[in-house]
Parts: C-alpha cells; structure tokens; sequence
C-alpha cells in the first residue's frame, strides 16, 4: 500500500501562560514552555499539579485565563479545540462505542474533508502502523485494552496533525504492557518524527520515553530536562524526590572554587559540583542505589546502624540511621546478611550525591 | 448549524465562509418571513393556508409585512426592514473581523428590540401604554398577534444575535452552543416567564385595567383564602391553608409508604422484589384523577364499601369521603410510587460497604440502621417529602372530582376563571399563593440537596450486600406494604369493573355499553363512520401527544447537554430558568397562558398550538433529567475526543451524542407522551371545542355524573398507555441487544 502516514511536525511555545478556574483556582502559573518540533515531551507531577490542564490547553479543551498559545507560527490562543491541528490520545481511549474501529479512525478524516477512498486508505494505513490490520470490522468493545488503546493512537495518528497529544496513555493497561506499548508509542514517534506531548504522573514511564522532561508542581515548572539531566542534577528537593527516589542529608560546604565545593556529611568530605551554592548549610540528594553498605569498616564511609532489612525479591531494602537523618538504601547484593540493630558502613558510590540549597 | 464544511481545520480559517453561510440562512429566513409569510396570527391556526385564496398578499390580515408597509400600513413595522438588510453589509467580512460580530449584535438587538417593543405597544385598540397615547396622540391603527412571518424574522434575529456572539468568541465562539443557548433562554423566556410575570401583573390590576397595589392585597388578604375560621366556628378554613394542610399529610403518607416499599423491594430478600418496581409504572400510566373515581366508586354515597356496611351495620351512608379525607386516600394512592422511585433510588445509594463496615464494628442490625442506613437517607427522604407535596399542591384532578366542600388552591383557581365570577385578577392572586407553596418547597429542596436536582440519585453503592431488615422493622414493614398492596390492586380492579356496570349502585348488571358510547364503530354506505362520543377527544389526544413529545424530548436533550457539557457565564441561572417549571403547578401554567396568549402580541388561545406549548414546558424538566442523568454516564473525553478529531459542538452533538443517547431519548419521548395524554391541570384552561383532550372530556363526564363512561374511557387511556410503554421497553431490550455489549 502506497499511502503512509506522514508527520506535520510542529513546535509548541507557551507564553506567560496561565489558566484560573472559576475565578479563584490557579490550575497553570504564569508558565513558559517552548517545545521543539519532532520531540516528544512529557508533562510529569503529582496529580494536580497543572499538567492535564496543560495538555488541555494545547488541545484547545481549556482556553488560557492569560497569556499565548503558538503552534508552529500560528498564534492558537482563542482558537478552539474543532479548529486546532491538534489531536489527543484520551486516559480512556475514548473510543466511540458504537462506532467500529475502522469508523473510530475515520471520523476525523471524514470531517477533515478527505473523500471516501482516501478516507479508507488512510484509516488501514493507521490501522496497519499500530499492528492492527483487519480489525476495521470490529466493534471496540471486542478488542482488549491494548487493542482498544491502539486504535485510540491510530485514530489521532491518521489526522497527522502538528502535534500529538497523549493524556496519561497507560494507566489502563496492566504493567507488563505498559512497557510495550511506551515502546511502541516511542518507536512510532520517532520513525514519523512527530511532536508528541505526554502527560503522566509515574516517573519511569516518563523517563523511558521522553526526550525533554518538564517537571510540574504547584501550577507551576519545577524544572525542565532531558531524563539524564532531571535524574543526576535534579534542581531542587521536590525533583529529586519525585523522579526516582533520593535521601536528603544535611550537609555543609566549607569551601567553594572553580564551581567546584567541599563538602562535609558527618566524617566524610566530597568535592561535588557546587551548583551555583556557597559556603554554608545545604543538603545532598543521594539515590538509594548508589549507595553501599558494608558490615566491616571501609574508608570514606558512615557508620549508622541498621534498623530494618527486607527482602524484595530483586534487591534488598534497608533503613539506616545516622546522625543526621534516616537513611534509605538499595542493595542488590543479596547475600550480604548484614546484622539489623547494628553498627554498619555506609559509603557513596560514582555517579554520586548532588548539591541542593537548602530551601 | 450546518454540517456541510467537512473541510481540514486549516482550509476552513483560511476560507473562513461556514459562518457567512450560516448568516445567509437565517438571512434568508428572515426574509422570507418579512417578504412571503403573513405578518399577523391567522386565526384559524397554524396549520390553515386558506389566506393563500382570500386575498393574499394585499388583504392587511394575511399580508406579510413588506406589503403592508407597500400599502402604506403598519408603518412602525419600517425599522424592522433596516435591521434585516444590515447584515448584509459584512457577509462577505471574516468571522474574526471586529465590525462582523458588531453589525450583526446591533441588527439582532435592535431587530428584536423593535420587533417585541411594538408589538407590545400596539394592540388590538392601538396603543397599549397610556405614556405613548399622551406621547403621540391616539394611532387610529391596531394590529393582532404575531404571525408566521414575525416568528420566522424573529428567530433571524435571535440567530443574528447569537452567531455575533459567537463571532466574538462567546462560549469558545460555536455557533450552535451559543445559538442553543440563545434558543432555549428566549422560548424558556417567552412561555415560562413571559406568561408568569403577566400573571403577577394581572394580580395588580382591577377590571378596569388600573394597577394597584390595594387591589392586589384586598384580594390576596381575602378571607376566603387565608381564613381560620375552622378552628373556631363550624365554617371552613382558608383555600390556602387546606391546600397547605393537603399537601403536608399526603407529603409525609407518600414518603412513608414509598420508604416502606423501598426497604422491601431492596432488603427483605423478597423474591419479588422487581415486581414491586413495576408499581413504579401505575402513576405514569393513570390520569391523576382516575384514582378519584375509583374512591368514589368504593366510599362514594353509593360506593360498593358504604353500602356494605350500611347493611350490615344499619347505618345511614355519609358523604364523609368527599373532602379532606378522600382526596388524601386518592392522592396517596396515586403519589406514593412516585416516592416509591425518589426513595428506592435513596436506599440503594447507602453505601453497602458503611454498613458492612458499622457491623464488623459490632453494631447489630438494628443499630446499623439507626446509626448508619437512616442518617444516610434523611435527605432522601425530605426530597421524597418535598415532591409529594408539590404534587399535591399541583394537583387538580382528584380534589375536583372527591373535593366537596374543601376547597383547595388549585380548584379555585379553576371556579374563579370558569365560573360565573371569571375574575381572573382572584384567579392569579390565587395563582400566586400556589405558586409560592410550590416555589417555596422548590427552594427548600435544592437548600437541602444542593444542585443535585436534576440528577436523580439511583446510583448504586459501591461493591457489597444491602444488610436485610432488622427484625423488629421487617413485619410492620411488611404488614403496611402489604395492605397498602392490596388497597391499589382493589381500587385498579374498581377502575375496569366500574367501566363495565350500567350504572353504579343502581343497576349492576355487566354492559359494554359505556365503551360502545365512547368508542363505537359504525359501517355505513358511506365507510366506516366513528360514531362513538370520544373518538374526537382522542384522536386529537393522541395528535398533541405525539407533536409534543418529540420537541419535549429535544428541547430536554439539548438543555441537558448544554447543562452537562457545556460551560458558559450565567449558567446557574440557565439551570434555575429550565427547572423553574418543574415547580409550577399545571394549574397556575394553564392560567398564565390564558392571560398572556390570549391578547397579541403572541394570541394562542383556542388553538392546538397552545397546548402543545403547555406540554413542552410542563413537560421539559423530565426530558432535561433524563437527558442530564444519562449525559452524566457518557464519557466526556468522548466529547473532547470527537472534538479534537476536528469536529465541531453540533457535529459532536449529531454523531456522537445522539446515537449513544439512542435509549434515553426514546424513554423521554414516551414518557413526555404519556404524561401529555393524562394531563390535566394546565389542559382544562387551555381545551377548546375544537381541540378537546380526553383528560377534559372525562373531567366533563364526571360533572355530568355520568362516570361509567368516564372510568371506560380512563380504561382505554390506561391501557393504550400502557402499550406505549411496553413498546419502548421492548425497544430499548432490542437497541441494547444490537449494538452488544458496550464496555
């Protein structure tokens, strides 16, 4: 089959943006946000935190309170969602139920003034991209629901808009699927080279899948970053903690040169990228992972006492207990039977902690 | 509106012409009813053309406006032209231009300004406002009410109005949301407020048309209404407080007795607990006074249960059920599986897991229910409470039929208008102290209940069993159901009995006289000749019925929708507006009718148009609450998601909306149609002897004592009812069959 599915791939520029509910709730927070085209980017946050709002407001679903929308050099602001050469990937898939799969991915190119042949060309050719060829015939409600989310992406793909949108695309599909179809979502993003927005609230999907991160909190952005940047140079506490999970320990820096800071957590000193920091009190995030404990005495390392060690299967969990703060660990070393209630060794691995002001 | 701009997103900014194209239809419409139409209200109804042979279109009674103002006449109809030909000027602008949204709002505004304004202004005696008598000198001219052509240039205008609205990006700028908007807020406006607000008006005013304040208290302070005397002496109280004192005993019965049926159809683990649920069908198919027959029928002076015991106890039979007490039976009867609904909806919404919850805390089930289950329901039951008595305070049937000599609100209002006094300044007076209680209950419903109202709360709990009845409830609960049970198989077996005895407690034999009366048959050389007295109530019955269950059904669909999907500034007073009727009384709708259609500009009375009318709006609160109770189940990223596919509101509406509310919009249609067909209150103003409904017919027989042919008659009624509603549950069985199972 000759026709194919083509990408419009285009840029998404927020500016000062901001969306107020009923006069009183602040859902987006004078937010700035370009989006390059070709790139998939995700929304991530705790829930309430503005990203579906977000994503709303590029659909054309929500109108901003303040501020401008620019699709590709179209200013959008006021345009609503029927106008907007946008489409989305619904939580529920949204699939019209009493219409078949064949005529779920129609529908948009039917009204987007495309005649009867290559209305159906199309449709296949979208059917074909996500694995689903010869299911046009069905109803919705024969396919499972990684089936279903399939036709849900087919039917926004074939409009081939400037910009897709996902809105928490797998939070219906058991966790073994999951995976696949972030894979799938990601291999077709990046063969048509399409603009795709993504809105989640768990961490890994996120980081599987994005080229840019934005980090939303509170209505606002907390920070924005390729996966590696959010992940070892988190900006603040809130980052590190929400992707991936991190300790913070106090700390002190004694000295700050060449960007370069001392830095002393109880007996241990580090040189760590000071991170814009000066002399003073300040934390460290350190990942459970990327640390190490030992019963016998090393160099360069804590000791705290061990307070709890449980099995997970795949790796063990331990809370220790230092001077300073609690202190969680990651251990896939499964045979080290360290004794719970004593004194053992904690020391830091390469990639190792990051600075954080101490807010 | 139009869905004929299947174009790309893109290619529809750039070419921009699907709002010009929808100007120039309303354009068109306008001008056809400026230009081809009659101006004026003909008066032998809608539906006559007979004008196309007497004269049109230079004859002033059924020329259209253009050529009255031709003639020279109606001169103040000029501005209305100026109005209609200035769009004209942007059609060819781009919908985002500023000057496009600006002429079309000035030409909408002025043009329905100017179009309401005279016709207000000038009347069947010229002018109407004594200030532009003494302004202008007298007119020498008059007009009639509105016709085909003002209302075809005054939906132009209103469409003018709401595409510039649009055009300035109202309501995410959809022409078809703002336009629907627009649409029900003005009908809403012309036939709920316009008429209310005349009636008020009315109440101020004396028979020589003088407005006064002390006219109205003189006649609102009237003993009659607000009299004590029952108290004291040995004459009767004040209409209002009967009305008042009806309204609360049969309000607490019906939630009693329906909570009663509630905890047995859902916790007794009675078998036929789904049997019971079809009691729920008996007050939609039965016409309300129907039940006041049978009574009579029963206790009546020659009623099957006075006699008995006059024989065998010797006693001397009493009129005693003719007042308060057989209008309480009645009304009980017919009301309480309406509270029956409200309250099974209420039981099963306690949540299961609360209670299994309260009794792994160790409360027994006694305890539960009197801890958990009944705090859980008392709104419920106050909302229950609350209908019954707006029922009751509305209804009109069975006082007039079991009344005697306790008058009540909603029949005095009838006696004052129809009566010797036709004095229709008492009549809204009375009107306004229904209107009041009513309102008032209204009020107090959604204080309580929170907005809620329109969403009927028969959710199901989440996950778990319903706990039974604690044993010290199950055997009165059981006992009273039981009777009550009874009680309402008698009186519907009275019902098809009464209908086949030649006449009650005189002569008992069986006939089928009444019906062969009512519904005969006759061959003649001359074919089938439907000789029956009923026939004409019935055909022209079933005729309004079916025209306005259809528009009650739309108007409630898109009202729902606009209520559930869409977001506009003033959306709590439209919600208020379209609710608003459901609290008027039939009775109070009938009478605001006749005082503001009966005198241009909009004249109705004695057409069949007027009680269409009068079913749409009593009628439209159901189709919104079956529309918003089954909108509220759709996924609203259906919506969005159609919507992002390039669709726009109406094709959202069409292809999506519609299609999956298949089932709901069947049930309104039937249900609006069966409710048309046993209504009484409003119709019995608004019958005339041309558009006669069976309802009316009956009530006529029933004061000409003759009741064998009016409880036959209800027979029919009821089963033909009857039949309308097995059709649409087999409808709905097979749309659900065929379209498989929906996850």
């Amino acid at each position: 089959m000759s026709t194919k599915i083509k990408s419009n791939a285009s840029s998404v520029t927020f500016e000062s943006v901001t969306k107020i509910y009923g006069g009183s709730v602040t859902a987006v927070d004078n937010v700035s946000l370009h989006i390059e085209a070709g790139t998939l980017v995700t929304l991530l946050g705790p829930s309430g935190c503005g990203k579906t709002t977000t994503l709303r407001m590029i659909a054309g679903l929500e109108m901003v309170s303040e501020g401008r929308i620019i699709i590709g050099d179209e200013d959008v602001t006021k345009l609503p969602a029927t106008d907007r050469d946008v489409s989305m990937v619904f939580q529920s898939y949204a699939l019209f139920p009493h219409m078949t799969v064949g005529e779920n991915v129609s529908y948009g190119l039917k009204l987007s003034g495309n005649d009867k042949e290559t209305t159906r060309e199309k449709m296949l050719a979208g059917l074909d991209l996500v694995g689903l060829k010869g299911y046009d015939e069905r109803l919705p409600s024969e396919l499972s629901g990684g089936q279903q989310q399939r036709v849900a992406v087919a039917r926004a793909l074939v409009l081939e808009p400037q910009v897709l949108l996902f809105d928490e695309p797998l939070s219906n599909l058991d966790a073994k699927l999951r995976r696949q179809v972030r894979e799938e979502i990601r291999d077709i993003q990046q063969s048509l080279g399409l603009t795709v927005v993504y809105v989640t609230h768990d961490q890994e999907e996120a980081l599987a899948v994005s080229d840019q991160i934005v980090v939303m909190r509170n209505a606002e952005i907390a920070q924005i970053g390729t996966p590696r940047e959010l992940y070892e140079q988190p900006a603040d506490a809130f980052v590190a903690d929400f992707i991936g999970e991190a300790n913070l320990i106090p700390c002190k820096i004694s000295r700050v040169e060449d960007e370069i800071a001392d830095v002393s957590v109880g007996q241990i000193n580090l040189k760590l990228p000071s991170r814009g920091l000066e002399a003073g009190n300040a934390r460290i995030a350190i990942r459970p992972g990327r640390m190490t404990l030992s019963a016998k005495k090393v160099s360069h390392s804590l000791p705290v006492s061990l307070i709890k060690a449980t099995y997970v299967g795949n790796h063990m969990e331990y809370l220790v207990e230092s001077d300073f703060s609690d202190i969680f660990v990651v251990s896939t070393e499964m045979n080290a039977n360290l004794p719970v209630g004593k004194t053992v060794y904690l020391k830091f691995r390469e990639p190792g902690p990051v600075l954080l002001p101490m807010e | 509106m139009s869905d004929t701009t299947f174009q790309s997103p893109a290619h529809q900014r750039a070419a921009g012409s699907g709002t010009n194209r929808t100007v120039l239809l309303w354009l068109i419409i306008g001008i056809i009813g400026f230009t081809l139409l009659p101006w004026y209200v003909q008066e032998d109804g809608l539906w006559s053309f007979y004008w196309l042979q007497y004269g049109y279109p230079f004859e002033p009674d059924y020329a259209p406006a253009a050529f009255l103002l031709g003639q020279n006449s109606k001169i103040w109809l000029a501005p209305l032209a100026v109005f209609l030909v200035l769009p004209f000027t942007v059609l060819g602008k781009h919908k985002t231009d500023p000057v496009f949204a600006k002429v079309l709002l000035v030409s909408g505004i002025g043009g329905l300004g100017w179009l309401l304004f005279q016709g207000f202004a000038i009347g069947i005696q010229g002018w109407q406002l004594g200030i532009l008598e003494t302004l202008f000198g007298p007119l020498g001219d008059q007009q009639y009410g509105l016709g085909y052509g003002a209302m075809l240039l005054a939906a132009c205008f209103l469409f003018m109005i709401t595409i510039g609205a649009a055009a300035r990006g109202a309501v995410n700028g959809d022409i078809f949301v703002v336009s629907s908007i627009g649409f029900v807020v003005a009908i809403v406006g012309i036939f709920i407020f316009y008429p209310i607000v005349g009636m008020l008006a009315n109440a101020l005013r004396d028979n020589e048309g003088v407005y006064s304040i002390f006219i109205f208290l003189e006649k609102f302070l009237d003993r009659k209404i607000w009299g004590l005397g029952c108290l004291t002496a040995n004459v009767g109280c004040g209409v209002a407080w009967n009305s008042l004192l009806l309204g609360v005993l049969v309000g607490a019965s019906t939630t009693a007795l329906g909570l009663v049926y509630a905890l047995v159809a859902t916790r007794s683990g009675f078998k036929y607990g789904r049997l019971l649920r079809a009691l729920t069908v008996l007050p939609i198919i039965t016409p309300p006074f129907v039940i006041g027959l049978a009574i009579i029928l029963l206790f009546g002076l020659s009623g099957s249960v006075t006699q008995f015991i006059a024989n065998a106890f010797d006693i001397t039979p009493t009129r005693w059920v003719y007042g308060l007490p057989g209008i309480m039976i009645a009304q009980v009867l017919a009301y309480t599986p309406i509270a029956f609904l409200v309250l099974i909806g209420v039981v099963e919404g306690v949540s299961p897991s609360m209670e299994e919850a309260a009794q792994t805390l160790r409360a027994d089930r006694w305890t539960t229910f009197k801890t958990v289950t009944w705090p859980l329901m008392r709104p419920g039951l106050a909302n229950a409470f609350l209908l019954g008595f707006i029922e009751s305070m509305a209804d009109f049937g069975n006082p007039l039929v079991l009344g005697g000599n306790y008058d009540v609100l909603s029949t005095e209002i009838f006696f004052s208008i129809v009566g010797a006094q036709n004095d229709q300044g008492r009549a809204a007076v009375l009107a306004i102290v229904l209107l009041t209680f009513t309102l008032g209950a209204f009020f107090a419903q959604r204080r309580w209940l929170g907005k809620k109202s329109y969403s009927a709360n028969t959710g199901k709990g989440d996950g778990g069993a319903h706990p039974l009845l604690p044993r010290r409830l199950k055997w009165p609960v059981y006992t009273i159901a039981a009777i009550w049970t009874f009680m309402t198989v008698v009186i519907y077996l009275m019902i098809f009995y009464g209908s086949v005895v030649e006449v009650w407690g005189l002569k008992d034999n069986l006939t089928f006289r009444h019906y062969v009366d009512a519904f005969g048959l006759k061959w003649t050389e001359n074919g089938l000749l439907w000789v029956g007295s009923a026939w004409n109530s019935f055909w022209t019955t079933l005729q309004i019925a079916a025209i306005a269950a259809p528009l009650t059904a739309m108007l409630g669909l898109v009202t729902a929708y606009l209520l559930v999907r869409q977001k506009f500034t003033g959306k709590g007073a439209f919600e208020f507006g379209t609710m608003l009727s459901f609290a008027i009384p039939g009775t109070v709708i009938g009478v605001s009718y006749i005082l503001a259609f009966n005198v241009p500009p909009i004249e109705l009375t004695g057409t069949g148009a007027i009680l269409v009318l009068s079913f749409i709006f009593r009628n439209m609160p159901v189709g919104v609450r079956a529309g918003v109770a089954s909108m509220a189940q759709l996924d609203k990223s259906l919506d969005e998601a159609s919507l992002t596919l390039g669709a726009n509101a109406w094709q959202t509406f069409r292809s999506i909306i519609l299609p999956l509310l298949r089932p709901a919009i069947l049930a309104a249609v039937v249900y609006s149609f069966v409710r048309a067909m046993t209504a009484i209150s409003a119709v019995i103003f608004l019958v005339s002897a041309e558009y006669n409904m069976a309802t009316a017919y009956i009530i006529g027989r029933v004061e000409n004592n003759d009741y064998g042919l009016a409880i036959a008659y209800s027979t029919v009624l009821i089963f033909v009812m009857l039949a309308a509603v097995g059709i649409l549950q087999l409808l709905i069985l097979k749309s659900s069959k065929t379209r498989l199972s929906e996850s």
